[in-house]
């Protein structure tokens, strides 16, 4: 081997952009080839976690991408409002609208008023899911989200037809610790909150995550079990509700609906 | 089957020479992702299928690599390698890639990967550095696998994800141990592996050197290097 050659800096600039150029190959390769099915992985997760919260499909079921996209369109209908007034907002295309995304872009959101969930920017059209069946309203699924002790839990909530008992929550992403604030994930945790009453008779958020235990959901509605050795992890779980269901959250599209409701109404159209 | 000298390559590794063990390499990793078995586990092929990937490919090419630029050839492929490994375990294993987060990504800054590249890669043929990363993987696999076991069984009270011990939450009898759930769990757990480990094999244990050390009296003293 020709030693000198070898470390002439032409040589040497020259190997290092043929590695770069024959590592960015394959590289881009897989981003590209792997990408529909990527976005399709992200997409199923989704809606599978609307289908679970709704009561739609349990935890054993291992359905198959299609079955789950099947079960979704029968009976999820994804409906995107306007945050201000609540009313149903026809301007965004709900296959590809990301709310997440739309929630980074000042132009599609607004800044959030100071709240403990830490919520930054909230976007002008939010998705909520409602699951109707025979005409009737029996479930809304709002998306979450808010900080816990290290990270941004994002979540989904599940509402019966009244908008105000509590169906289900879960949590799909998350970077709290395992085993102690990561028990949001814990089945067991999440159907303690089954039951229990998100707002008061007046529409006020009451519903809150205690320290220690609670008594059932008929003497015990607006407090849920807290999570041992998770203080602040529940403490920004009780403030992710507080702002979602509030006026600067979900609060105007939930009114609407429980004034509709009480009017014998079927739905918020 | 298989000469000597490539059997001590491929064995070394489990116990004698063990990664984690011996050279106390991709210990962020040992830590980080030990809460679990199943994680675990795809940490374990992920990092085994890129250290043979860049083991062979930097081993291929290592009478080329200029000399002045080496490190940064061998991080070039390591960090491509796990970048496609990401991008698959995205494709393939959604649930288990949400799991390990960052820590895919993480494999690039694994010392296990540089340092056998570095040392063995750079000296060896394809094939010899095949079987080297072979070795290693599945020493840091052994490693990672026992410090998972122990954290998720008192932990959680499960062995890949089945409940073993059931949970008091759960209407059983066992308490969850919760610092086995924190990283601090695996440094304990790493350390006593360690201290087993040179029990059983005395000869890894390093002899401090004594030097013989000028004090600012000019009374000379002995003491142990750092």
């Amino acid at each position: 081997m020709a030693n000198a050659r070898r470390d002439s800096t032409a040589y040497t600039i020259g190997f290092a952009a043929l590695v770069c150029l024959v590592c960015a190959v394959p590289i881009a390769a897989a981003a590209v080839a792997l990408k529909p099915r990527q976005e399709l992985n992200a997409r199923i997760d989704r809606l599978t976690k609307v289908l679970m919260v709704a009561g739609l499909m349990t935890a054993d079921e291992s359905l198959s991408a299609d079955a789950v996209e099947a079960r979704f369109d029968e009976s999820v209908v994804t409906r995107p409002i306007d945050f201000r007034t609540g009313a149903p907002d026809s301007s965004v295309d709900v296959k590809t609208y990301d709310a997440r995304r739309a929630a980074r872009d000042p132009a599609t959101s607004t800044t959030a008023v100071e709240n403990a969930a830490r919520v930054i920017r909230v976007p002008k059209v939010g998705i909520v899911y409602e699951v109707v069946k025979d005409g009737q309203l029996r479930a809304i699924i709002l998306p979450i989200q808010g900080y816990g002790l290290w990270s941004t839990m994002y979540g989904f909530l599940a509402l019966e037809g009244d908008a105000r008992t509590v169906s289900g929550i879960t949590f799909y992403e998350h970077g709290e610790t395992a085993g102690l604030g990561g028990e949001i994930e814990n089945p067991n945790w999440q159907a303690r909150w089954i039951g229990r009453k998100a707002v008061d008779e007046a529409g006020t958020v009451q519903l809150e995550v205690i320290k220690g235990q609670a008594g059932p959901p008929a003497d015990d509605p607006y407090r849920v079990d807290g999570l041992s050795g998770a203080t602040i992890t529940a403490r920004g779980v009780t403030s992710t509700l507080e702002f979602w269901l509030g006026p600067n959250g979900f609060g105007p599209y939930l009114d609407r609906v429980r004034s509709s409701s009480a009017q014998g109404g079927t739905s918020a159209r | 089957m298989l000469d000597k000298q490539t059997r001590s390559v491929l064995l070394d590794p489990l116990f004698d020479e063990n990664p984690i063990g011996k050279q106390v390499l991709g210990i962020c990793s040992a830590l980080a992702v030990t809460t679990l078995l199943k994680p675990s586990l795809v940490m374990c092929l992920a990092v085994t299928a890129v250290l043979i990937a860049s083991n062979v490919s930097i081993s291929l090419i290592r009478s080329y690599i200029p000399s002045s630029i080496r490190i940064i050839v061998q991080l070039t492929i390591i960090s491509s390698l796990v970048i496609i490994c990401d991008q698959v375990l995205k494709a393939f294993a959604y649930g288990v890639s949400r799991q390990l987060s960052v820590f895919v990504g993480l494999i690039i800054t694994n010392c296990i990967l540089m340092g056998r590249a570095e040392a063995f890669a750079m000296q060896n043929g394809p094939r010899a550095s095949f079987f080297d990363a072979v070795g290693n993987g599945v020493g840091y696999s052994l490693v990672l696998l026992l410090v998972a076991f122990f954290r998720e069984l008192f932990g959680s009270g499960s062995v890949f994800g089945v409940a073993v011990l059931p949970l008091v939450r759960d209407g059983g009898w066992y308490v969850p141990n919760g610092l086995m759930v924190l990283s601090p769990a695996a440094f304990f757990l790493i350390g006593g592996l360690i201290w087993a480990l040179r029990e059983w094999k005395p000869k890894q244990i390093e002899i401090e050197p004594v030097v013989e050390i000028e004090l600012e009296h000019g009374a000379p003293a002995s003491r142990h290097a750092a």
